[in-house]
């Protein structure tokens, strides 16, 4: 079977639902991707970035503490966070701006949840000379202020969005508005496997390459393959960028944990494939978090990456196929993995991957000893440990009043930080 | 069973009979509140609108600008939702012989239930539904679906479309085709594109309905130079600002109607 299909759809999902001005330039941008993807030169010169400016391959390193901790499961840690930026999103942008190049766009514009995937926008237009401007949630520019202070160092105008929830959906939103209007000469570089046709499977092809080596990697270092492997899911382009590998092996469980925030049932979550309904946003059909009468609600997860409240189509496909397990870590569990993979394993990951390290926790204790365990490390914490300090210090100031452990969440970021100050229109100086 | 009574082509021919461009009026169903846009869309119709717009919101509109997104915002806050823009199109449709397109996002389409929807179109006297997120492509089943109920379906055209895609809408195209006047999201705008006229031109030579022109329409002066290149006018972001400027319902709804008036005089000029 080959998905998605000419027209972008995996089953019921994908497709483009988008305003008709745009949609020459989603056929001019399929074309492209359809020629590079045969071009031996486009990928040399791939590669040589991915390799000499990137640093590929990460390697694939044995949690061997967090292995025997479990009950003597062997843990691999797929290290993207060790990619140049710190995520796997330069994998994605470097290879959109190469087609950008080839397309004769000269603007780059993108959308921005935790700021990675800007950060790697703006790293790969500094690279090749090209303006760029990024759009990040107002909520997610005060959240996340030393990746807007890097994407200004690199030269990118970082523009916080006022509307909505003011995270990444409308962050998503407004570049969409941007690209509308300016498309003529503009590259909207989404970073997830989300959006209109092509980008679900465009996405998943620049990050496949985590897969593909991954897959090699352990196969020499284990001699099989894995049981599972997990990744958090966002918009999913960590997910599929290592499922994708793995997805004709039907005997390898593919597990994608999604951000459960205070709880499933408290409606404050990530978790668009657990607790969505089918519908469409932002491009495409797939599961969304929506009320009863189709308006789109608000996510809620302590890392940015994964307050989005949609899901790339083909992982809704997965889904539907029963080729894909859900897990959820809430915020709380997520903070405890971080806090577990750093002092067990010498490795601070992102917040985002916290909560695929706090499934991978469980799922190697039920495996057990001859258990083997593919975890995507899909990016690093450094640029979360300002709010980490602040989780730790309101988690102790919470012991020290006695509160019962355990049950309220331990931090609320959103609630506590002070609104937003009507941003300036550009925040290129530091904010 | 007889169809229902073509008022979309009939408000075309009337407008043509009296050497005009039809006039296209917007307003967002629910803004501030029901009862209000309810008033507002009479008041265009009173101020000699020939096809009432109705907008329905929508949590994350991407082809509209910031004058619209906020109408739709406050249309959400007053508790709209696809069932009260339904009741909404028939107590106008009761008050009014001027044909009704509902204008929104697919979604809540999609989360009412499409054939739930197209019926309670019918029953409402819906004529044609508008919906920009939803080209041609995506659209099979639910043509379909509308056809046989009679609600025409509206697809939109954009500067940048090439003309396989112009070839496309207007095969799929009933009641008439949305030209997108400019690359951009809905608002109004001092001027327009030099190339319009040639545009519109080609797609007016190909499409079997009337071709109106839409976005970024907001003047009388630039309602009357669209007039003469195409079959109607569209003006939306240009009467809610209208309407957001406040007011008791009385004022507002003179105030729109009295520059609904005088972009129909402006076309007939």
């Amino acid at each position: 079977m080959n998905l998605p299909d000419a027209a972008g759809h995996y089953g019921p999902y994908g497709g483009r639902y988008v305003p008709e001005t745009l949609v020459p330039a989603l056929d001019e941008l399929t074309a492209a991707w359809q020629a590079a993807r045969r071009d031996p030169v486009f990928a040399e010169e791939l590669t040589r970035l991915l390799t000499r400016f990137a640093g590929r391959p990460t390697p694939l390193g044995d949690a061997l503490r967090m292995g025997a901790d479990a009950g003597g499961c062997r843990i691999a840690l797929k290290r993207e966070d060790l990619c140049h930026t710190g995520a796997h999103k330069i994998n994605n942008t470097l290879g959109q701006v190469l087609l950008a190049r080839r397309m004769g766009k000269r603007r780059i514009i993108a959308e921005t949840g935790a700021g990675q995937h800007g950060v790697a926008t703006a790293t790969a237009a500094a690279l090749f000379g090209m303006p760029c401007d990024v759009y990040m949630g107002a909520l997610d520019v005060e959240r996340q202020a030393l990746n807007v202070f890097r994407m200004q160092l690199l030269g990118a105008r970082v523009v916080p969005v006022q509307s909505g929830s003011r995270t990444l959906k409308d962050a998503m939103n407004e570049a969409i508005r941007d690209w509308v209007t300016n498309v003529e000469g503009t590259h909207y570089i989404i970073g997830s496997v989300a959006g209109p046709h092509p980008y679900p499977a465009m996405v998943r092809d620049f990050q496949s390459v985590i897969g593909d080596e991954a897959r090699a990697q352990i196969l020499q270092i284990a001699g099989r393959l894995p049981d599972a492997v997990v990744a958090c899911v966002g918009g999913g382009s960590n997910a599929m960028g290592i499922f994708s590998a793995f997805i004709p092996d039907r005997a390898v469980r593919l597990v994608g944990v999604e951000a459960a925030g205070y709880g499933l049932d408290t409606g404050k979550h990530g978790a668009a494939l657990a607790r969505g309904r089918p519908g469409v946003l932002h491009g495409s059909k797939s599961y969304l978090l929506q009320d009863g009468d189709g308006q789109i609600i608000e996510a809620h997860s302590i890392s940015a990456g994964l307050d989005y409240p949609g899901v790339g189509p083909e992982l809704a496909w997965l889904k539907d196929e029963g080729r894909l397990e859900l897990r959820q870590a809430t915020d709380d569990e997520a903070l405890d993995a971080l806090g577990y993979l750093a002092r067990t394993e010498g490795i601070i990951p992102a917040l985002e991957t916290a909560h695929a390290v706090a499934a991978a926790r469980d799922l190697a204790r039920e495996l057990g000893p001859r258990g083997l365990l593919l975890v995507n490390v899909s990016g690093r914490g450094d640029k979360d440990v300002q709010q980490l300090r602040a989780a730790s210090q309101e988690r102790a100031a919470t012991r020290t009043r006695r509160r019962p452990a355990g049950k309220r969440p331990a931090t609320r970021p959103r609630k506590h930080s002070p609104r937003a100050k009507r941003n300036p229109q550009s925040t290129r100086r530091s904010p | 069973m007889t169809p229902p009574p073509d008022r979309i082509q009939a408000a075309f021919s009337a407008a043509s009979k009296r050497g005009s461009a039809a006039l296209v009026t917007y307003v967002m169903g629910g803004d501030p509140d029901l009862a209000t846009s309810r008033d507002m869309a009479l008041a265009c119709a009173a101020g000699g609108a020939d096809i009432l717009e109705i907008g329905m919101p929508f949590s994350d509109p991407i082809a509209d600008g910031k004058t619209i997104q906020a109408a739709g915002d406050r249309a959400l806050a007053s508790g709209t939702t696809i069932a009260s823009c339904l009741r909404l199109a028939a107590e106008v449709r009761k008050r009014t012989p001027v044909p009704i397109a509902l204008m929104g996002y697919v979604n809540p389409v999609l989360a009412y239930g499409e054939e739930r929807f197209l019926d309670g179109c019918v029953a409402s006297g819906v004529d044609a539904l508008i919906l920009p997120d939803l080209p041609p492509e995506e659209a099979v089943s639910f043509r379909t679906a509308a056809a046989s109920r009679g609600v025409k379906l509206v697809f939109l055209l954009a500067p940048t479309s090439t003309p396989a895609r112009v070839a496309a809408a207007c095969d799929a195209a009933t009641g008439f085709v949305y030209f997108v006047s400019v690359a951009g999201v809905t608002g109004a705008r001092t001027s327009l594109p030099a190339d319009l006229g040639a545009k519109v031109k080609a797609v007016r030579k190909r499409s079997p309905v009337p071709v109106v022109v839409g976005f970024g329409v907001g003047t009388p002066a630039q309602a009357r130079a669209v007039g003469k290149i195409a079959d109607g006018v569209v003006v939306g972001s240009a009467i809610v600002q209208r309407i957001a400027e406040g007011g008791a319902r009385k004022a507002r709804a003179e105030r729109v109607r009295r520059f609904v008036a005088s972009l129909a005089r402006a076309l007939e000029l």
